[in-house]
C-alpha cells in the first residue's frame, strides 16, 4: 500500500521536472541553437519543446521573396540527430538533412513567397529494450533583406 | 500483492507519461486525441513507445513583429509615424487581452522605429512594450538593463533589432512555457494586425499595380490559415473566440485574392551556399478589394488600441 501513497508525491515532483525542463529548452534555444543564425536576425519567434526518439512535430510558416532565410535546428546532445524536411503546399521535398550529414542549419531565398511546412523529427537510436531518451528541441528563423 | 505491486507500476508509467504530456503541450500544439485518450487505459512498454512514435506537435509560425516591421520597411514605405499606436495609450489596456494585443502591436512600432532609426520612439516603445509585458506578468522579459542596453547602443540599428528580437523572444518563450499559449497567440495576432494596418494605410489605392508593397499585403493571404490554426488550438477562450470572428472576416476579404503559385523548384547555388526555391507567383487584387481590406483592417486594429 506504501508505494500507492507515493504515486501523489511522484507526480508532483514530476510535474515540477517537467516544468524545469521546459525552462531549460528556452535556455538551450538561447544558448545552442540562436548563435547559429549568424548574421541573420533573428525573427524573435519561439518554437522549443521537449520530444522523444522518433517523435515528430510540424511547422508551418510564410516565406517571403526578397528575404534570405536561415533555419537553425538544434537538439540535446542526449537525444539522437534531428532530421528535418522542408515541404511545400504540395508536399513536395525541397530539402532535407538527411542527405546532408544531418546539417543543423540551411540557408535558403524564395522567388515567390511561399507557405512552406517543416517536417522535425528526432531520429531513433533503435536500442531495443531501452527506454527511449527525450530532450529539448528548439526551431528557430534568421532573415536578412536580400542585398 | 504482486498484482497490487504491478498495477501500482503501471499506474506510475501511465503518470510518467502524462507528466511528459503536460510538459509537450506548454509548447507548441499536440496532435491531440488518439494520444491523449491512450492515458486513459493501462498500456505494455511497447504500445507505449509506439504511441509516442505516432506523436505530432504542431507549430504555427507567424511573422513575428520584427518580420512584419521588415516587411514594410523592405518594400521601400516610408515612415509615418501618426500610425503607430501613441504610447499615451499604454494606461489604458488594463485587461489580459488588450495588454497581450498591445504588446504585439507595440513591439511591432517598435521594430518599425528601429528600422527607421527613430531613436526617441525606440525608447518610448520599448517602455510601452514593457508596461504591456509587466501588466501580463511575464518576468525578465524586458528588464531596466535591457533599456540601458538600448539606450547605449542607440544608433546601431543591428544591435537594437538583436534587442527587440530577444525581448520578444523571452515573452513568447515565457507564455508558451507558463501554460499561456493563449496570451502567446493573441500578442502574435496584434504584432500581424499592426504590421498590416501600417501596411494598408501606406498604400496609395490609385497606385494598386507594381506596387511591393501591394504584394506584402497580398502575401498575407498566405499566413491567414495559419493565424486562424493558432488561434482554433485556443478555441474556447472568450477573448480568442472573439478574435477567431474578427480574424475570419479579413481571410473573407482575402479569399477574393487569386493567388497562384507555379510548382516550386529548389536549386542549390554552390558559391553561396544557399538553396533558391524557384516559382512564380501570379496574384490579382481589384481597388474595391484593397479597400474593403483596408478598411476592415482598420476597424478591427482600431478595437485592438482602443
Amino acid at each position: 500500500m506504501r508505494i500507492l501513497r507515493i504515486i501523489p508525491v511522484l507526480t508532483i515532483l514530476l510535474a515540477v521536472a517537467t516544468h524545469s525542463a521546459d525552462a531549460q529548452c528556452k535556455a538551450f534555444a538561447k544558448k545552442t541553437v540562436l548563435p547559429e543564425l549568424g548574421s541573420y536576425t533573428h525573427d524573435g519567434n519561439y518554437h522549443a519543446a521537449v520530444l522523444v526518439e522518433g517523435e515528430e512535430a510540424e511547422l508551418y510558416k510564410t516565406f517571403y521573396s526578397d528575404m534570405d532565410y536561415r533555419l537553425s535546428i538544434g537538439g540535446e546532445d542526449k537525444i539522437p540527430p534531428i532530421e528535418f524536411t522542408v515541404l511545400d503546399a504540395n508536399r513536395n521535398v525541397l530539402y532535407t538533412n538527411k542527405e546532408n550529414k544531418y546539417a543543423k542549419t540551411w540557408d535558403f531565398q524564395l522567388e515567390s513567397s511561399q507557405q512552406l511546412k517543416l517536417v522535425v523529427k528526432v531520429t531513433s537510436s533503435n536500442r531495443s529494450g531501452e527506454t527511449p531518451s527525450s530532450g529539448c528541441v528548439a526551431i528557430m528563423f534568421g532573415f536578412r533583406v536580400r542585398r | 500483492m504482486n498484482n497490487l505491486v504491478r498495477i501500482s507500476f503501471r499506474l506510475l508509467m501511465l503518470v510518467f507519461l502524462f507528466s511528459g504530456m503536460l510538459a509537450g503541450c506548454r509548447s507548441g500544439d499536440r496532435k491531440t486525441s488518439e494520444r491523449d485518450r491512450s492515458v486513459e487505459v493501462i498500456m505494455d512498454d511497447a504500445a507505449i513507445y509506439e504511441d509516442i512514435q505516432k506523436a505530432e506537435r504542431i507549430f504555427n509560425a507567424l511573422p513575428s513583429p520584427l518580420e512584419s516591421a521588415m516587411l514594410v520597411k523592405s518594400a521601400g514605405a516610408q515612415f509615418n509615424e501618426s500610425l503607430l499606436n501613441p504610447v499615451e495609450n499604454t494606461r489604458n489596456y488594463i485587461t489580459n487581452k488588450s495588454m497581450a494585443l498591445n504588446l504585439g502591436i507595440y513591439t511591432c512600432d517598435l521594430s518599425v522605429a528601429s528600422l527607421y532609426d527613430q531613436t526617441q520612439l525606440i525608447i518610448n516603445y520599448m517602455n510601452a512594450a514593457k508596461k504591456m509585458a509587466d501588466g501580463l506578468g511575464i518576468l525578465d522579459a524586458i528588464e531596466e538593463e535591457t533599456i540601458n542596453r538600448l539606450e547605449e547602443n542607440i544608433n546601431n540599428r543591428e544591435a537594437i533589432m538583436d534587442i527587440v528580437s530577444e525581448t520578444f523572444m523571452n515573452s513568447n518563450a515565457y507564455l508558451e512555457e507558463n501554460g499561456q499559449p493563449a496570451v502567446a497567440a493573441i500578442v502574435l495576432v496584434g504584432g500581424w494586425m499592426e504590421g498590416l494596418y501600417i501596411s494598408t494605410q501606406l498604400v496609395d489605392i490609385k497606385d494598386l499595380n507594381g506596387n511591393k508593397l501591394v504584394s506584402r499585403i497580398i502575401d498575407q493571404k498566405l499566413s491567414i490559415d495559419i493565424l486562424l490554426s493558432l488561434l482554433e488550438s485556443s478555441k474556447g477562450n472568450p477573448a480568442v473566440d472573439e478574435l477567431i470572428e474578427q480574424i475570419t472576416r479579413i481571410k473573407l476579404i482575402f479569399d477574393k485574392i487569386n493567388l497562384t503559385t507555379s510548382p516550386v523548384r529548389p536549386a542549390y547555388d554552390q558559391s553561396a551556399n544557399v538553396t533558391v526555391l524557384r516559382s512564380e507567383v501570379k496574384s490579382d487584387m481589384t481597388p474595391e478589394v484593397f479597400r474593403e481590406l483596408a478598411t476592415v483592417v482598420d476597424e478591427i486594429r482600431s478595437s485592438f488600441v482602443k
